[in-house]
């Protein structure tokens, strides 16, 4: 499993690439794969305001429920619609095409929490 | 945790092993949607030798059957098969299980493996009780129970084997051979599917998998986990203990009624079962459609079409594989349970629309 390196991780399992203000999350190959076949993507109503590790939105696949929690603080400015209509886009490309959303972040303390790919890769080494 | 002895098939073929009630077991191979659509389109092949096995032996063992279950055993034949439940006297269900009768005095009785332990002490108890004069013991460590399940599971297994499939009919098994090893050969499963359940000894376990994997793959079998299990049941709302039986349900509410036989002259559970029905039952076992976004799960609250009565409670759901939409079964107060009635699933914080619907979710086309 590879983890792009211009992403950031959580020990959540979700990927973060910020640019500037703008922070697009997804969850991780580790994660769609836990998961199984993804069948359902719940997101929030753009213009929310999202603390750090509120829940967002929920993934659920055949057999599980899993939430999503924000990695940052700021206002989602977009969602994606093809994940919603989709979710199996999750299992496919869960690193690019299937982001979940964009948030314009308020502030910027949590980005230094945040996992670079290698830290990520060794967490998730550790869990098998 | 405890193995069953295909543990290292599951590992070679890339099982995804997890703790199932204390036992190690896949819950997916390739993945859950591939296995059950496998199962539907073509075959799966199960590894359920977590199941239980308890044999009844002996003069009494029809008298002690008959007393103990749900269903008439007595009208059980040499070489039939008969589901039914275990009762309290309170009417709750200890467990839901298959009685096979294998001679005048042998019969073999699965259970689920979870619940192993807890049925074979209360048949103990019922039988001490009862002061029967017949042998119980817990053959569950000396079975592998393997499970070919769909259009093509005939075809299979009847490569391996000289008994005459096509004559056994659903709820019959032969006593032959697989491989040449005795095998109990069953047309039972839990999927839907038409299929065969196989006995054989523990240890003749992988032979007979690796064997039954050699003829099935090429007509498109798959190996399927717990997960293609769970979903395939749904489909066709079989119940499952823990889900929708349980120590505080009533079979007649929990849909078994076809195996809760009330004409009989007695059977441990029958007084609060008959009391129960003559008092009206309270509640229903029903399956639902969702009509909104959402999926249903396993202890989500129903309300009624406007959403200010609580009517009940889901005791399974997931997303359909076969009919790809969200489905659930759940119990529901008696005055809301027929087909067609309006209702509300409380996901998370939304109210979600559904619908009573006719079951099977599922009925196969051939």
């Amino acid at each position: 499993m590879r983890f792009p390196d211009n992403l950031k991780y959580t020990k959540d399992h979700e990927w973060a690439k910020i640019e500037g203000k703008q922070v697009t999350v997804g969850i991780t190959d580790h994660a769609q794969s836990a998961l199984g076949d993804i069948v359902f993507v719940e997101l929030p109503k753009i213009g929310r305001e999202l603390k750090v590790g509120e829940t967002f939105g929920v993934v659920e696949s055949i057999k599980a429920v899993s939430d999503l929690y924000s990695p940052v603080q700021g206002k989602v400015v977009a969602i994606n619609d093809a994940a919603i209509s989709e979710p199996s886009l999750l299992n496919r490309e869960p690193h690019s095409s299937a982001w979940l959303v964009k948030i314009e972040l308020t502030d910027t303390a949590a980005i230094e929490t945040l996992l670079d790919a290698s830290k990520y890769t060794s967490l998730v080494e550790g869990l098998k | 945790m405890k193995q069953t002895a295909l543990i290292e098939e599951h590992r070679k073929l890339g099982g995804r092993l997890i703790d199932f009630g204390g036992w190690e077991l896949p819950v997916q191979y390739t993945g859950l949607m591939d296995e059950h659509l496998a199962c539907r389109s073509a075959a799966g092949l199960f590894d359920v030798s977590h199941m239980g096995e308890v044999i009844v032996e002996g003069a009494d063992a029809e008298k002690f059957l008959y007393h103990l279950v749900s269903n008439d055993a007595s009208k059980i034949e040499i070489g039939m098969a008969q589901y039914s439940a275990l009762c309290r006297p309170e009417g709750g269900i200890v467990d839901d299980i298959i009685v096979y009768r294998r001679g005048q005095d042998r019969y073999f009785v699965v259970v689920n493996a979870s619940n192993t332990d807890k049925d074979f002490a209360w048949m103990l108890k019922i039988h001490k009780e009862g002061g029967f004069t017949c042998r119980l013991e817990n053959e569950s460590s000396k079975w592998s129970q393997i499970a070919v399940q769909g259009r093509f599971a005939e075809q299979i297994v009847q490569a391996l084997t000289s008994a005459t499939l096509s004559a056994v009919k659903p709820f019959r098994f032969v006593e032959n051979t697989i491989l040449g090893i005795p095998a109990i050969i069953a047309r039972t499963g839990y999927t839907g599917e038409d299929g065969f359940e196989i006995y054989v000894a523990w240890n003749e376990g992988p032979k007979v998998w690796q064997a039954l994997l050699g003829e099935g793959t090429p007509l498109g079998m798959k190996p399927c986990g717990l997960g293609a299990r769970d979903t395939l049941r749904l489909e066709v709302k079989y119940p499952l203990y823990g889900n929708e039986l349980t120590d505080e349900t009533n079979p007649l509410e929990a849909g078994i009624g076809f195996a809760t036989k009330l004409d009989k002259t007695d059977f441990v559970g029958k007084a609060a079962i008959v009391a129960a029905k003559a008092a009206g039952l309270k509640r229903k076992l029903v399956g639902i459609e969702i009509k909104g976004a959402g999926i249903p799960r396993h202890g989500y609250k129903l309300f009624d079409e406007v959403g200010t009565t609580e009517i009940g409670f889901l005791t399974s759901g997931t997303h359909s594989p076969s009919l790809k939409k969200p489905i659930g079964i759940a119990y529901v107060t008696s005055s809301h349970a027929e087909i067609g009635t309006k209702l509300l699933v409380e996901i998370r914080a939304n109210k979600i629309p559904a619908e009573i619907v006719a079951t099977p979710f599922y009925k196969r086309p051939y």
